[in-house]
């Protein structure tokens, strides 16, 4: 079932807030990521989920400190609304050592064992037997908490989403399965690479609960979002989201986008999961200019400060290149 | 089927026995432990290494699981970063390709990529190598692969006592672990002290002291290695014989220790000829001990060809004895 935006109530003034206080977090982060790659302070693959902050936003409040989580390479707006401190997610895309990864991992490749995240896998695909294996840890030991998998529709494809949503509904473990659908895989769109497009039907095909979400609704993704974890911490296994969303920005820094045309892209951005919030927040009374104004000015004291803490960070020592290969170090 | 029968202060066993003896022993001290993959509860085993172990532990410790290579080594990753302490079997090397993105990309990565955040104390088993008439998929050596990947450790019991000892060790290091069973191995049996335990799984041991020559090999190929250095002696040849144990980190100081007291080497290796194990310690002596050498480094490997299934064409393409025997009497005759 796909649920509208305006079934949806809003929630108090406070959290409403922080809702659009959180995706204009991110988006004004990695507009300053895009600019600051142009500037080549970033380097490598660069990917950004403008346009799709309404995730990351919509599901964090609904997880707890020790719900682990595991992304992919497009995780700049998972890790920020998971709580890891901007600056050093800025000092990581710099490669600088206070990066959270000290620089070895770079945009996509964000770790953090204080909010259990699992970092960006890069490999599509690749991140959900991990999550899997979280999910089952966290079952043979007695805990309550979820692994939190996402994942974009192009790993819809890949042999390692089938073999762990099967292990994952055959061992009834607490997975939530978060299929980021912005239809298009780098180039190739949906209708091109799937058999069945609907994707949330194939994990009901695997016997688990699976809705499709609107999610350029940042309510009704985490309205979803607190079913599914609801429903899995009552040990009722795992939980697939097919959150319906779309990139507004290329695949990559260096994606000419000659796959998709621009009344495509535009007609999206008028949906746009900022726009329409803000629009429907003024329209009940709980938000105006003044209030926007002050949640920019607050981001953008704290995106500054972010840069100014990955500039000011060092480099990693070429001495200590070979460290953290194995957990003491070996002559190989 | 366990061992049982004591014999002043020596137990006899199986090298499939003492692997099921180091698996129960690592179930019951450590209730993070658990066994998964394919065929290892109800069926007992690909090689019945896990026989009775079910009915022991029960099937949440002893986990069968589905045909999916990838999802359950990728999930063995996931629960040993979760606080558990898998230990997960994959049937044969040959299908371990279907699951070397978890291997490659994920359990050798994470500590580095993550700054040193995250470690995966993780064992993966599996049966390598030929001799069983298994043909091209089921019976290759390619452990070799494996060890040219930082991050993780590989590591090659060739015998009982390191099949007792090595799973110990393994798990109690905080990086995933590849250990390797040539499947020739199983059935080998011998005594062990009776209080055979855990054994270091960083270190090369001669096996055999020698003077004249050292042979330089591991896992399945270690008893052919030592039948021929038996025939040699019978030359006045003493060979001493190296068992590397560990293919990374590879122990340089045992090896080039050896070759100086014997100033010369055969590398025996059940992997192919070409960019192997074989060729990795070849570069390794030439590099140390270069001036110590009297002859060039030799090598007897498998021949390049995928391991067939007839017999005398299996036996043909596999390291075997009098290779070897052959390999060193080129070098003492031509070097001598």
């Amino acid at each position: 079932m796909t649920r509208k935006a305006s079934q949806t109530a809003l929630p108090d003034r406070a959290q409403a807030l922080d809702l659009l206080r959180g995706m204009i977090r991110i988006r004004r982060f990695e507009e300053k990521c895009a600019e600051l790659y142009s500037a080549m302070k970033i380097r490598g693959f660069l990917h950004l989920c403008i346009g799709e902050e309404a995730i990351p936003v919509g599901v964090m409040p609904t997880l707890t400190n020790d719900d682990a989580i595991v992304a992919t390479y497009r995780e700049h707006g998972h890790a920020l609304a998971r709580g890891m401190a901007m600056g050093a997610v800025m000092a990581e895309m710099y490669g600088k050592v206070d990066g959270c990864s000290r620089g070895r991992g770079g945009s996509m490749h964000l770790f953090d064992a204080a909010t259990r995240f699992y970092g960006g896998n890069a490999i599509v695909g690749g991140g959900l037997p991990l999550a899997v294996g979280l999910a089952l840890a966290e079952k043979m030991q007695g805990r309550t908490n979820v692994a939190v998998c996402i994942f974009g529709e192009g790993a819809v494809a890949e042999g390692e989403f089938h073999e762990s949503m099967n292990l994952a509904a055959l061992w009834k473990l607490p997975v939530l399965f978060l299929c980021e659908n912005n239809l298009y895989a780098m180039g190739t769109a949906l209708q091109i690479s799937e058999s069945n497009t609907d994707i949330h039907d194939k994990a009901a095909g695997y016997g688990m609960t699976s809705e499709a979400v609107d999610a350029m609704d940042v309510l009704a993704v985490e309205a979803a979002a607190r079913r599914a974890t609801e429903a899995i911490r009552a040990g009722k296994g795992p939980y697939f989201l097919e959150l319906r969303t779309y990139r507004f920005r290329p695949h990559s820094m260096f994606d000419p986008e000659l796959y998709r045309n621009k009344e495509e892209v535009d007609a999206w951005k008028r949906r746009g999961p900022i726009v329409t919030f803000s629009q429907r927040l003024r329209e009940a009374g709980l938000l105006d200019d003044a209030a926007l104004a002050a949640v920019e000015a607050e981001v953008e004291r704290e995106v500054d400060a972010a840069v100014a803490f990955a500039e000011a960070s060092a480099w990693e020592p070429v001495g200590d290149l070979t460290r953290d290969v194995y957990t003491e170090e070996v002559a190989a | 089927m366990t061992a049982q029968s004591a014999n002043g202060g020596t137990i006899t066993l199986t090298y499939r026995e003492a692997v099921r003896a180091a698996l129960r022993e690592a179930l019951e001290s450590d209730p993070r432990v658990f066994l998964m993959g394919e065929d290892v509860g109800r069926y007992g085993g690909c090689y019945a290494v896990s026989t009775g172990l079910l009915a022991e532990f029960g099937p949440e410790r002893i986990r069968d699981t589905p045909l999916s290579e990838s999802s359950f080594v990728g999930a063995g990753i996931g629960a040993a970063l979760g606080g558990m302490r898998p230990v997960v079997e994959i049937m044969t090397v040959n299908f371990s390709l279907l699951a070397i993105d978890q291997i490659v990309n994920n359990a050798a990565t994470i500590r580095h990529m993550s700054g040193g955040q995250f470690s995966i104390p993780l064992v993966i088993r599996m049966a390598t190598g030929g001799g069983k008439q298994l043909a091209a998929q089921h019976s290759h050596s390619l452990e070799g692969w494996y060890a040219h990947i930082p991050g993780i450790r590989v590591v090659t019991p060739a015998t009982l006592e390191d099949a007792r000892g090595m799973l110990a060790s393994a798990l109690a290091c905080p990086d995933p672990v590849l250990m390797f069973e040539n499947a020739l191995l199983y059935n080998e049996k011998g005594e062990i002290p009776a209080d055979a335990g855990a054994v270091d799984i960083d270190r090369a041991l001669i096996r055999r002291p020698g003077r004249d020559v050292s042979l330089i090999t591991y896992g399945g190929s270690l008893g052919k290695t030592l039948a021929a250095a038996d025939s040699l002696a019978g030359q006045g040849i003493e060979a001493e014989v190296v068992d590397l144990r560990t293919l990374r980190p590879l122990d340089d100081a045992t090896i080039l220790a050896s070759v100086r007291r014997t100033r010369r080497a055969v590398i025996v290796d059940e992997g192919w000829r070409s960019v192997g194990i074989a060729a990795e310690v070849m570069a390794r002596i030439m590099e140390q001990a270069f001036y110590d050498l009297d002859a060039p480094v030799a090598r007897v490997c498998s021949e390049e060809v995928p391991i067939p299934y007839a017999k005398h064409l299996e036996e043909a393409a596999l390291p075997q004895s009098d290779k070897i025997i052959r390999a060193v009497e080129h070098l003492m005759g031509n070097h001598g």
